[in-house]
């Protein structure tokens, strides 16, 4: 049981955690309180819904996709103009978002799987065209008044709690769509043959395309997935924020990567776990808010992700590695 | 007689210009252990696509079951109970043996879903069947390769299994494993499944097969009993030639002295060495391990120099005291198995002919020209009469002999004046061992002199115009092989221990 225990990354990701609230608590009491609590989990549901998308492109492709954070900011920009002009509510804004998110996140996995160009170099490009495109349009105007819908939908609380200085706090719904989100991408990859599809191309596509896996299909599911969750993200981000700065989302692709590599995602495909994915987006979220209320500057925060981000790749390498050594090379007869 | 799963009549089958298959005919029958060898680009690889219907023959018909089938495409194979495990395997390393071994069942009841117990249940009956007992939430990619060809047999036996195509099953196995693997392809038998095995490492099939099917060139050379086929008759008749069995003569002992060896010494490791080489001759140099041989070829390429003596090449004196010294020198080394692994298969034949000497090829600012880069290869292709229809395709869709040219072709562009093979036969088996005696021969034939460092008396008695025993850092005997018996060698060389 322990020794099942040790071997999975997950353990020790629970651990780094724990041990990590423990000293924040100890250094600032006002760490483990539910309005703490509930207040970060909200600001991470963002990135942690994006985490989800990252976490299959990864496993699909060993290498990882960067567009997702140009396409909610796009997709973010569209809904918060379109809501203002055609009105609607915050269900038809999701499905809006969602719609627009999984064309663009098409056009990834069209381009990648008809001409075989990694996965990073493809999205590199489109970032740069849905971003770029979106300054040209919008001459990068703030919009700083939203439609109602996304205060609501961002103010709603379940356990509201009246705090000591007179204002409310309680569970967003944000953390819930993430939850959300993570529940049907478990039972995607877990329990569906298209799931398993995503890793057994990840594992060995040649393999994969042998038994009969439609690659393309799969293919096209992963990054139109990774599209919808942008769009989610997106308006999940509007909800919160309520005012669009057409550069505020795009910046954050890298951290995303960066907590679901370190939870234990394999950087060569084939390997990681949403579990891990959840831990590694809570572990960069404490790590934050613990910096904020030590009064670190939040370029400590930067150092820390980046030192975190190091380890974790170099130990995923390093695994490996020794699997490689470990494995008798099989030689193939050329034709 | 057992009835026929599986019957090909006149099976043609061409690539771009290359003529792969020649009206092949072949049978077999249901529950038999069949074998198919051949040399790389004999047409084996084609035909098991054919069969497994990953390829359309271009003309020619085939049976199975007694049913005419004009298309045999994967799935439709598969449906017809006949499976390839490939020499990769084509498992997915990053999945659990449970996963391997069920999904491709899975995925065939069309459900979409996965349900955990159920893979558990087919896995677990998959391994029943053959007997073998393996830890199902084991990550595939963590076993071993026996294992690993274990998970894929029981993955085969998931699905109604009639004929299992095995590719190269036992290249990368160690011995025990060989022996499981083969007492499971005995237990598929009693089961009624054909097995088709597709090998040239030989002496483990004999041990199973009931008939052997032999391709060359496209054709079907013929299919006989193992109890028919000796190693002897086996390479005749896969290569056309008994080359293997002629001895190398070399006659012209008034060609040139390539290299002069005269009293070289290196402490505790040779003594007072002194022997020639001439242009086009064989020189075997043998001896126990430990008798300084190593380090004698080693002190010629400069890995670690002699200290005293001398060392001519073509009849100038030469100091060898670092690797850079003995290839300006023209001295080349050859480390075990690396002779004929020098083909890039994906590049041209321009460029894996010119890849070697590259720096006499600039042009202009010192970049390689092409136009001369093009001009060399042609004329190698016409020195060596290399069928190619253009020295701009890929070397992979060259036939196995004409890349075998490439690869000559390309150690006499480099044209080393010094050929020193250290082991060119370690741990290759009867065929390909054949083939690389073949390239020697014929790179001295074309005038190379070459020091061929073995343990094997045999190959060097069949090989060699002389032999050089050493002992103790001395060469203590040097043997004419023109008429000596190789268990008399044998004796010298273990006497001097």
């Amino acid at each position: 049981m322990l020794r099942g225990l040790l071997r999975h990354n997950e353990t020790y990701l629970v651990l780094l955690i724990l041990a990590l609230c423990a000293g924040i608590t100890l250094a600032n009491p006002a760490f483990l309180t539910f309005e703490n609590v509930a207040g970060f989990l909200k600001s991470c549901s963002m990135v942690g819904i994006m985490a989800v998308g990252a976490l299959f492109v990864l496993v699909l492709a060993g290498s990882p996709d960067v567009s997702f954070t140009a396409i909610a900011q796009v997709v973010e920009y569209a809904i918060a103009i379109a809501t203002l002009r055609w009105g609607g509510n915050i269900y038809v804004a999701i499905l809006a978002a969602a719609s627009m998110g999984v064309l663009m996140g098409l056009v990834n996995g069209v381009i990648i799987h008809s001409f075989r160009v990694p996965t990073i170099i493809v999205t590199i490009a489109t970032f740069n065209i849905y971003f770029g495109m979106l300054y040209v349009i919008t001459a990068g105007k703030l919009i700083n008044v939203v439609h109602p819908m996304f205060r609501e939908f961002g103010h709603a609380l379940l356990f509201p709690q009246t705090s000591k200085i007179g204002g409310t706090y309680g569970l967003s719904l944000m953390p819930l769509v993430w939850l959300a989100v993570v529940v049907v991408a478990w039972f995607i990859l877990r329990r569906t043959f298209l799931g398993r599809s995503v890793f057994a191309i990840g594992g060995n596509e040649i393999a994969a395309e042998r038994m009969g896996v439609n690659t393309l299909r799969t293919r096209l599911f992963v990054f139109g997935f990774v599209g919808l969750l942008s769009g989610v993200a997106a308006v999940v981000h509007l909800s919160i924020v309520q005012s669009v700065v057409p550069n505020i989302i795009v910046g954050k692709e890298l951290e995303v990567i960066a907590a679901v590599v370190l939870g234990g995602a394999s950087v060569f495909g084939g390997k990681g776990t949403l579990t891990g994915t959840v831990l590694g987006v809570l572990l960069f979220a404490i790590l934050n808010n613990g910096l904020t209320l030590l009064d670190f500057s939040s370029y400590w925060y930067n150092v820390a992700i980046g030192v975190v981000i190091t380890v974790a790749i170099t130990n995923s390498a390093y695994q490996q590695l020794r699997r490689e050594k470990a494995r008798v090379h099989v030689k193939v007869e050329a034709r | 007689m057992t009835e026929e799963f599986l019957r090909l009549e006149r099976i043609h089958k061409s690539f771009v210009g290359v003529q792969a298959l020649k009206g092949v005919d072949f049978t077999l029958r249901q529950g038999e252990i069949h074998c198919l060898v051949g040399e790389n680009g004999s047409g084996k690889s084609t035909l098991i696509k054919i069969i497994s219907g990953v390829l359309q023959p271009d003309s020619g018909q085939i049976t199975v079951e007694g049913q005419r089938v004009d298309r045999l495409g994967s799935a439709a194979t598969t449906a017809r109970g006949i499976q390839v495990i490939y020499q990769d395997l084509s498992l997915f390393p990053n999945l659990t043996v449970a996963e391997n071994i069920a999904l491709s069942a899975v995925k065939e009841r069309g459900s979409g879903m996965v349900n955990w117990r159920e893979v558990r249940s087919i896995a677990r009956a998959a391994m029943d069947r053959i007997q073998v007992d393996l830890d199902l939430d084991a990550e595939v990619g963590e076993l071993p390769i026996g294992r690993q060809q274990m998970v894929a047999i029981c993955r085969s036996l998931t699905r109604d299994l009639k004929l299992l195509i095995l590719d190269e099953p036992t290249a990368s196995l160690p011995r025990h494993d060989i022996d499981s693997l083969l007492a499971v392809v005995r237990d598929l038998k009693a089961h009624g499944i054909a097995v088709l095995f597709v090998s040239h490492k030989l002496n483990e099939v004999f041990a199973v097969a009931e008939r052997i099917t032999i391709l060359r060139d496209g054709e079907r050379v013929a299919t006989l009993p193992p109890g028919e086929l000796d190693d002897d008759k086996l390479v005749s008749l896969m290569t056309g030639r008994t080359l293997n069995r002629q001895r190398f003569s070399f006659s012209d002992a008034g060609a040139r002295k390539v290299l002069e060896v005269r009293g070289l010494s290196r402490r505790n490791s040779f003594e007072d060495v002194s022997f020639d080489l001439r242009a086009g001759e064989i020189v075997a140099l043998t001896g126990l391990i430990g008798s300084g041989r190593t380090e004698l070829a080693l002190a010629l390429f400069g890995i670690s120099p002699a200290e005293r003596g001398e060392v001519r090449v073509d009849g100038s004196p030469v100091r060898i005291a670092s690797v850079q010294d003995a290839v300006a020198a023209g001295i080349a080394y050859v480390p075990e198995n690396r002779l004929v692994q020098g083909l890039v298969m994906k590049l041209s034949v321009t460029e894996n002919l010119s890849a070697a000497v590259l720096d006499r090829l600039r042009g202009r600012f010192g970049l390689v020209d092409p136009a001369r880069k093009e001009a060399m290869a042609v004329e190698w292709i016409q020195a060596l009469d290399i069928k190619v229809s253009d020295p701009a395709v890929a070397v992979q869709t060259l036939s196995g002999g004409n890349q075998q040219r490439v690869v000559i072709a390309k150690w006499l562009a480099a044209g080393p004046k010094v050929l020193i093979l250290d082991g060119p036969t370690v741990g290759v088996d009867v065929m390909a061992k054949g083939a690389i005696h073949s390239f020697v021969r014929d790179l001295a034939l074309r005038g190379m002199a070459v020091l061929l460092i073995t343990d094997e008396v045999p190959e060097a008695v069949s090989n060699a115009s002389r032999i050089l025993i050493m002992h103790a850092g001395r060469i203590r005997e040097e043997i004419a092989t023109a008429g000596a018996q190789v268990e008399q060698v044998q004796r010298l060389v273990e006497a001097r221990a």
